[in-house]
């Protein structure tokens, strides 16, 4: 498989890996895709209550290059923009900037739930208050 | 001493000819360039000795007399020949076949053919340590089977089937049996009246000869082993496989099991010692690493790890100037991960995690240390960005995890 300079980029140097406290009413965290499938996303934003706008975004990935690759590049567009603006990116954005082959377009497709995902948590928190939940829980 | 870049460990899907071989086959490409079916003039009459010379050096590998030797273009096709040969000669006899569903996709394929045409086949499962159960292949005889297909080693995992104790069976049973050898022919003894098997698909590039050329051994006595031809024409190779022979390939194969069979005992025993030091380094620096497969029934040359919470393309994404392979292959909207690790239940997520190395001739130990620290690195920095392993180091327990299955 050969990679593009971006995805090589974002994978030998991946922008905001970590984690941001789920807790946190400001925080969304978003968790999609699943092992057997080869990959797992976790994508957290922290939203500033007073302007609406997403101070800071974190990943984890677990997945190949591109996976790793889209979720690192989500997170660098996700900050400075408003919870509305975020929403707006496309996974086809995604695919643009990294110029994902169509075999990864599932990758891109991955980070765009992940997105929807962790600000669907946020708004939820938002709307129930201090019932902070996290998306995927254990079912025992 | 400087390691040369990149390392090549995966010795299990190639192997680089040795020099050696290429020394012997080059007369063959100029000087003697003959036909070796060209019966009245010494040009041919040149070609035909190299390759006796051949047959009897393939044949001295497997035990077998080398008028057993068909020289065929690979294994695929000494497996195909093998399996179509029996199935279609032995017709009137039964329409029923064994075999395992660990086995390479030459013979997978080629039964899910006679399947087709009407042929019924029993794809054993395998346990967890990747070997069938003599029981399940007892179970499934019946007075239809006509052949038994196992594998003698895998090629993704190195596991080594009890061949021997199947051979007995199939004596017993009076069925005829066949293994793919192509992954242990060279590496470890193998000996086709110890093992009692009537059919043995081996391929030259991967005993260090050429490509394009390898070899079906077809048993002649106790039982004569019959088989209807799949390639029509000169009626070359007792007429079991017809087509103007590879000799300068067929000269390089039987170099090739020379060497093999003169080296193997030192060349087994280096690398059973580096792949072992491989294992404890890696066992040392993670935690969380499983080999696949059973340990004791292996190859010496073979290791097959899954580096749980990492994904493996995403592995060998970091460790690119180190050739081996991995049993994700994360390539559609359906991850399929390796069927071969999926069948010892290893689970997706381990199957998508594994990496194989196949260690060979020209490893060396510093390249073993050198592969080691980096995976060791890699792996670690990889699980720092894992979802996977953040959760498991809180003490989720992923498996009870409701995942969204895209
Ligand atoms: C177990 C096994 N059988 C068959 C084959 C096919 O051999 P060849 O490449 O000679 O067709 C291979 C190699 O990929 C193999 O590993």
């Amino acid at each position: 498989m050969a990679y593009s300079n971006k995805v090589i980029d974002h994978y030998e140097n991946p922008r905001n890996v970590g984690s941001l406290p789920k807790e946190d009413p400001n925080v969304g965290t978003g968790l999609v895709g699943a092992p057997e499938c080869g990959d797992v996303m976790k994508l957290q934003v922290k939203v500033n209550p007073d302007t609406g706008v997403i101070d800071d975004a974190k990943f984890k990935t677990f997945g190949c290059g591109s996976a790793i690759a889209s979720s690192s590049l989500a997170t660098e567009w996700l900050k400075g923009k408003t919870v509305d603006e975020a929403l707006a990116i496309k996974n086809t954005d995604i695919v643009a900037e990294l110029s994902l082959p169509p075999v990864k377009i599932h990758c891109s497709v991955l980070a765009e739930d992940a997105i929807k995902a962790a600000i669907g948590d946020y708004k939820k928190k938002q709307g129930k208050a201090d019932t902070a939940q996290a998306t995927a829980q254990p079912t025992a | 001493m400087a390691i040369k870049l990149p390392i090549y460990m995966d010795y299990h899907a190639t192997t680089p000819a040795d020099p050696r071989v290429v020394e012997a086959m080059l007369p063959y490409f100029t000087e003697h360039f003959g036909n070796a079916a060209s019966r009245n003039h010494p040009f041919g009459w040149e070609a035909e000795e190299a390759v006796d010379t051949a047959r009897k050096q393939v044949a001295d590998l497997i035990g077998a007399n080398a008028k057993e030797i068909v020289f065929t273009s690979g294994a695929t096709e000494s497996n195909n020949l093998a399996i179509k040969g029996v199935a279609e000669m032995y017709r009137e006899k039964g329409n029923h076949i064994i075999t395992a569903v660990t086995e390479h996709k030459a013979v997978i394929d080629t039964c899910k053919r006679l399947e087709k045409e009407g042929y019924r086949v029993t794809y054993l499962p395998v346990q967890k340590n990747g070997l069938i159960s003599l029981d399940d292949l007892r179970n499934a005889i019946s007075d239809k089977t006509i052949l038994i297909s196992i594998m003698t080693a895998n090629n993704e995992i190195g596991v080594i089937q009890p061949i021997a104790e199947i051979g007995a069976i199939a004596k017993e049973k009076a069925i005829l049996f066949h293994t793919d050898a192509v992954q242990a022919a060279g590496k470890i003894p193998f000996n086709v009246n110890e093992l009692k098997v009537d059919l043995v698909s081996i391929s030259a590039h991967k005993m260090y000869g050429p490509k394009g050329v390898g070899a079906l051994y077809v048993r002649r006595r106790n039982p004569r082993v019959l088989l209807a031809p799949q390639i029509d024409g000169g009626g070359h190779e007792r007429g079991m496989r017809s087509g103007t022979l590879n000799v300068t390939g067929i000269v390089g194969m039987g170099k090739a099991a020379e060497l093999c069979r003169q080296e193997m005992a030192r060349d087994a025993a280096r690398l059973s010692g580096l792949r072992d030091r491989l294992s404890e380094r890696l066992h040392t620096g993670l935690d969380e690493i499983f080999v696949n497969g059973s340990v004791e029934h292996r190859l010496p040359h073979s290791l097959n790890i899954s580096f749980a919470y990492v994904e493996g393309e995403s592995l060998l994404m970091g460790i690119n100037d180190v050739a081996v392979s991995s049993g994700s292959a994360c390539t559609s909207a359906s991850l399929e991960p390796s069927y071969v690790l999926k069948a010892l239940g290893a689970g997706d997520d381990l199957a998508h995690s594994s990496i194989r190395f196949g260690l060979g001739r020209w490893t060396t130990e510093e390249e073993v240390d050198y592969v080691a620290d980096k995976l060791i690195n890699v792996v670690t920095r990889l699980r720092e960005m894992s979802p996977l392993y953040e959760l498991a180091k809180e003490g989720v327990d992923l498996s009870t995890m409701q995942w969204e299955v895209h």
